[in-house]
């Protein structure tokens, strides 16, 4: 099948910085598709340049055999939704739902039915005669959205539009938003910086970093399969264990597990270990594990109440922290046995197969915030064996 | 502001206040009574109330045709400053990058410069064996200098609206840079043209800037007599020309004060319906 929208290595740059350094993405029609990145990954000049407000460097962009860059903003079949929403202050919400219709001269006749049915349908109905400035944050994004959706645009490009709202809101406008696009069918091409959101909402994620797209795959694959070690961070919590392997066995200090992926042969390698993945054996288990079951000592260091699960830092023998989110509840304390299924230890790259490797200054530095993964303390033992000194991946490529 | 005591804001408040009693309230109430009186054939202020100077002011046509013609000056001058000032805000805050700030300056810069020079500059454009005349002789364009560049309704008209278009520039330059510029890509991405967007989104929101322009136009344009005095002559005598007289060598400081009383009047209810328009179409 066709794509919609087809991005061709697109690059630009602001001066110095490299904003995009070649992405290709494509879009299929009815999809829900969500650039996620942190700020300053260029997921918004990205939308941007599709919208026709800035100008790729080299790369195209095409709607079906409809090339779109070099087009003006006001001739493309796109519509788009802003983060500050931008009503016009000077109409009222039904002038401004209006206005995309005036302007492509659609029949006088049909338009207020038309408003009148975007309004319906995000619930604005009673507010057509307010202006823009009256109305609450929450209300004003309804009105973006309707005043966008009425044109009935091919694509719909939204700007981190539910960023501006409370929390309680957001999680209600999300549930709205995947429906509406169900219910409309338009192909939305949605821009966040919450790998929650992006979850919950796409049909698909693509996960930008400095510039460069590190994966692009369904939520599920996403967080199940994260292809390097950045999107395993990004995209929730995780820990990254370097390992050498050989013949067959993985080795990560004290932990080790049977590997027979052919992604590695001999050498180190990253894995992510999802923070969930690790289970508490019970100290009064008799049975043996199953063979696909890894098991190891650690010790307790902190442990932090989080409502459902308890979130805990446990250091292994070789002074490898690694973070473990169990059920809240147990009580337990000191050296414990704790273990995860090898199958959940997921190999991971040090950087995106889009990415070149990392010379550019933002590259090398992508997640002050994210969360750093088991950090080994620095006095761990001189002529320790491990490799577990690993594991910061955030650092590039190391080895 | 709870945390600033009485004392504080009283003492914050007396100068101005103070400032106003003196230099406004007081002068004006001095007028006021004025225009009241009149003076005597021995050229002696005579304090004896009565309406006379007003119905001097209507009985005479001068006055009223001296007044029509000065409104009709600063309607003109008002309408060239907004036509000149409003393309070049525009410009200035949408399309000049780089060299804004120089040429926000250059507009700028002439406020600067003396009033009586620029109206002796433009003195030595239209005079006879002016810049204007020279230029069009020398192209042979006339063969004589044409007289009625100066001392003309006219080059009060250019002179004045030379000296007040900056005045007019300023607040729609304001208003335009304070325009959310993603409402011009919300318009664009809506699929209006640039034009379109100008007259849907930029103009309508520009309104506030444009009335305050062309009130600062239109009120010191109106008031103005130096611009009469330097380039006008007779036929481009104005009404402040008229006050400036009759305090001076004519020494009828009742009269003038009647005139005066009446140019504030229609000023002031200018700026009232101005601020009451501002008001209807501003919508924040």
């Amino acid at each position: 099948m066709t794509p919609l929208l087809s991005i061709r290595s697109l690059t630009k740059r602001f001066g110095e910085r490299e904003v995009l350094r070649g992405v290709s993405l494509d879009i299929a029609s009815g999809e829900f598709l969500t650039i996620l990145g942190e700020s300053g990954s260029g997921k918004t000049t990205l939308l941007r340049m599709i919208a026709g407000f800035e100008q790729p460097d080299s790369g195209e962009i095409w709607m079906g055999d409809e090339r779109l860059d070099g087009l003006p903003a006001y001739r493309r079949p796109v519509n788009t939704v802003f983060q500050s929403y931008a009503l016009f202050p000077h109409l009222s919400v039904r002038e401004n739902v209006a206005y995309g219709l005036r302007a492509q001269g659609a029949p006088r006749a049909g338009i207020f039915g038309r408003v009148a049915q975007a309004l319906a349908m995000v619930k604005m109905s009673e507010f057509e005669r307010q202006a823009p400035a009256r109305l609450s944050g929450g209300q004003q994004q309804r009105v973006a959205l309707a005043r966008a959706l009425v044109n009935r645009p091919k694509l719909l490009l939204l700007d981190e539009p539910l960023s501006a709202l409370d929390a309680n809101l957001r999680r209600q406008m999300q549930i709205e938003l995947k429906s509406l696009q169900r219910e409309v069918g338009i192909t939305f091409l949605f821009v966040t910086h919450d790998q929650d959101e992006a979850m919950a909402l796409s049909d698909r994620v693509a996960l930008l970093r400095a510039g460069g797209l590190e994966q692009v795959a369904t939520p599920r694959e996403i967080y199940n399969r994260p292809e390097t070690a950045y999107v395993a961070q990004f995209v929730g919590q995780t820990n990254i264990l370097r390992a050498e392997v050989s013949g067959g066995v993985a080795c990560a200090g004290t932990i080790a597990w049977r590997w027979g992926g052919s992604a590695y042969s001999n050498g180190t390698a990253l894995f992510s270990l999802r923070l969930e993945s690790i289970r508490v054996v019970p100290p009064d288990a008799t049975s043996l594990p199953s063979e696909d079951t890894v098991r190891f000592r650690a010790r307790i260091v902190t442990r932090t109440f989080g409502g459902a699960s308890d979130f805990m830092e446990i250091v292994c023998p070789d002074k490898q922290t690694l973070r473990v989110r169990v059920p809240s509840g147990s009580s337990l304390e000191g050296e414990q046995r704790f273990e995860f299924d090898l199958r959940d230890a997921i190999p991971v790259r040090t950087t995106g197969a889009a990415a070149p490797s990392a010379h550019t200054p933002s590259a090398s530095a992508p997640s002050t915030d994210a969360p750093s993964a088991d950090t080994p303390s620095a006095d761990a033992t001189p002529g320790d064996v491990a490799p577990a000194d690993a594991a910061s991946p955030s650092e590039g490529p190391a080895q | 502001m709870s945390m600033y005591t009485g004392g504080y804001k009283a003492a914050v408040a007396v100068p101005p206040v103070l400032w106003v009693a003196v230099f406004l309230l007081l002068p004006y109430s001095i007028l006021f009574c004025y225009s009241f009186w009149s003076v005597s054939p021995l050229q002696v202020i005579v304090h004896s109330w009565s309406f006379d100077n007003y119905r001097e002011l209507v009985r005479n046509p001068i006055y009223a045709l001296v007044l029509f013609r000065s409104m009709r000056i600063a309607a003109t001058v008002t309408l060239l400053a907004l036509a000149l000032g409003y393309p070049l805000a525009y410009f200035l805050s949408f399309f000049a990058t780089r060299r804004k700030d120089l040429l926000y300056q250059l507009v700028i810069i002439p406020l600067w410069v003396s009033y009586l020079v620029r109206g002796y500059a433009w003195k030595t454009i239209l005079g006879s064996d002016g810049v204007l005349n020279g230029f069009l002789q020398y192209f042979h364009l006339t063969h004589h200098p044409v007289g009625f560049f100066l001392y003309s309704p006219l080059a009060v008209i250019l002179m004045l609206t030379h000296i007040y278009t900056p005045f007019a520039f300023l607040p729609i330059y304001a208003s335009l840079e304070h325009i959310p510029r993603n409402l011009l890509e919300a318009s664009h991405d809506l699929g209006a043209s640039p034009l379109r967007t100008f007259w849907r989104v930029v103009f309508p929101l520009s309104i506030p800037g444009v009335l305050a322009g062309a009130t600062f136009a239109f009120v010191l344009t109106l008031g103005d007599f130096l611009a009469p005095l330097l380039v006008g002559g007779p036929s481009g005598i104005m009404i402040s020309n008229i006050v400036v007289s009759l305090f001076g060598a004519a020494y009828n400081w009742p009269l003038g004060a009647a005139i005066s009383l009446c140019m504030l009047l229609l000023v002031v209810s200018l700026l009232a319906g101005v601020e009451w328009l501002e008001k209807k179409l501003s919508y924040s």
